[in-house]
């Protein structure tokens, strides 16, 4: 088995319905969303999973040096960034493009699938 | 018995695919495949020239390469338990040097043309592993240096490794989908192959055999699947007229070829396989686009071909795919049955203006038509957006030939 990431990718801005278009598109979203949560842990391929705040609430640390410099924001000024994530245990690739495409459509947006590094076993 | 190294490579080659996918079947991984197989060229090298080619010769570099294999995975786990323990499963079944299905080969060619891999990266793979061409070889087959092609490789293959891209024939259901992919990966290595888009060879017939060979080899795997029938049907029948399309370093449009040239084995093996997908009838594009090949080889000359038949088919393929380049070729059979001012009509509303087909389409619609400084300007178009030689050539002949 291996470890792979889901992440959800998804424009910085958000608006008063988060990525999406009315309060009942984002319901119906976060609803597809739960339900795929649910497939995950009952099949057993859940991991760990969550949404995140958006961008601008982002810190980035850099502590290589003598005393930690804090830095406000993303640590890349994209348009794009990453949304939420998922972190499966699949048998292969295939089985992860596949739980990709039902989490993709569950909350309306592009996900990127990268494994882990090293074996998961 | 005296045996060259050459013969020894030839034999080698003709055994690559099965070899390396039996080996990462058993092995689980591309590099320790490719690097024993090396390993079992060199110490045939060696032996035959001594011994002779053995009476199984694939059965000989399988166990050769197999226990190279093994020696290396052991030195392995004793330097380096993790790496040993990335490897793929492991699966110690021997290898069955022949049956009707070889399904080891078919796995190895849906791992390559995984869709999770870049297009031109699983054409270089297919060709690589199942091919058995050198990098080298392929790196010019696309005109790229070694070094980008050896790279592009290398990267597919440590993908397909850390991503564990499987090595499976995918389930009935994904089948049809992912058939399509590998259909198209032997497609793309054909044309290339018959239309080189480079300024070297204007046609280059190793890539057409081999896009051929390994269409076999998916066809003995999938006897039931007619689209499979239906590219191999389209690429003999393509491949018949080879040898005539290209004169004098000129092509030459299939309605001036010489018939005589064509390959009667191939034309007659493609109308089998046309009759054969006929008779499944479950239509699909490459069956469709053997059907017209089927046509055009059925006509003793060129003004025997029953167009009507042709624009019927391409009907059909456009309800299949209506895409603007299949519009494209049907405009061009409509043209021969309606003339070439409706024709124009329909080449003229196709978004196709960096297409060199689109060009050439037009630029001989519009010769047809008289409409000789537009036709002109239409076969500049088309030579400017063209590097191969033999249609350059083609083209500059036609304009010189306008007044």
């Amino acid at each position: 088995m291996t470890h792979y990431l889901l992440s959800v990718h998804g424009p910085a801005e958000r608006n008063e319905f988060g990525n999406y278009g009315s309060q009942e598109a984002m319901e119906e979203a976060f609803a597809a969303t739960g339900a795929f949560n649910d497939k995950l842990q009952a099949e057993g391929y859940w991991l760990f999973a969550g949404g995140l705040q958006p961008a601008s609430t982002a810190t980035v640390v850099d502590g290589q040096g003598e005393t930690p410099v804090m830095t406000d924001g993303p640590y890349l000024e994209t348009k794009e960034v990453i949304g939420g994530f998922w972190i499966i245990d699949a048998p292969d690739l295939d089985v992860a493009l596949q739980l990709a495409a039902e989490g993709s459509r569950a909350c309306r947006g592009k996900v990127e699938v990268r494994p882990f590094e090293g074996p998961a076993d | 018995m005296q045996v060259v190294a050459s013969a020894v490579e030839r034999v080698f080659r003709e055994e690559y695919g099965r070899l390396i996918a039996s080996l990462v079947r058993r092995f689980g991984d591309i590099d320790i495949a490719e690097e024993a197989a090396g390993g079992a060229l060199v110490a045939a090298l060696e032996k035959w020239p001594e011994s002779g080619v053995p009476p199984n010769p694939g059965g000989w570099l399988t166990i050769t390469a197999g226990n190279r294999a093994i020696d290396r995975i052991r030195r392995e786990k004793q330097r380096d338990a993790k790496h040993q323990a990335a490897l793929m499963s492991y699966d110690d079944t021997p290898h069955e040097p022949t049956g009707p299905v070889e399904d080891d080969r078919l796995r190895l060619l849906f791992t390559c043309c995984h869709p999770a891999l870049a297009p031109e990266a699983r054409i270089a793979l297919t060709l690589r592993l199942l091919g058995g061409l050198t990098v080298a070889e392929i790196a010019q087959a696309f005109l790229v240096p070694e070094t980008t092609m050896a790279q592009r490789i290398t990267r597919a293959k440590k993908k397909i490794a850390a991503a564990k891209v499987p090595y499976r024939v995918p389930e009935a259901a994904d089948l049809p989908e992912r058939l399509g992919g590998v259909l198209a990966v032997l497609f793309l290595v054909f044309n290339e192959g018959y239309l080189a888009t480079g300024d070297g060879d204007p046609v280059r017939a190793e890539l057409t055999g081999e896009a051929i060979r390994l269409t076999r080899v998916l066809r003995q795997l999938l006897p039931e699947e007619p689209e499979v029938g239906g590219l191999l049907g389209l690429l003999v029948l393509t491949e018949a007229r080879r040898e005539a399309r290209v004169r004098n370093g000129q092509l030459v449009p299939l309605g001036e070829q010489d018939r005589a040239g064509w390959d009667r084995g191939l034309i007659a093996e493609g109308h089998d396989l046309v009759r054969e997908c006929l008779a499944i009838n479950r239509p699909g594009r490459y069956q469709i686009l053997a059907a017209i090949n089927a046509v055009h080889t059925d006509a003793p000359t060129a003004s025997d071909t029953d167009w009507s038949q042709v624009v019927a088919l391409y009907d059909q393929l456009t309800r299949l795919d209506p895409s603007p380049i299949v519009a494209l070729n049907r405009a061009v059979a409509v043209a021969e049955l309606d003339g070439p001012k409706v024709a124009l009509t329909l080449v003229d509303r196709l978004p196709l203006t960096g297409y060199h087909a689109w060009h050439v389409a037009r630029a001989d619609m519009l010769r047809r038509l008289g409409r000789t400084a537009e036709a002109k300007e239409s076969y500049d178009a088309a030579i400017a957006a063209t590097q191969n030689s033999a249609e350059r050539g083609y083209l500059s002949r036609k304009r010189g030939e306008l007044v």
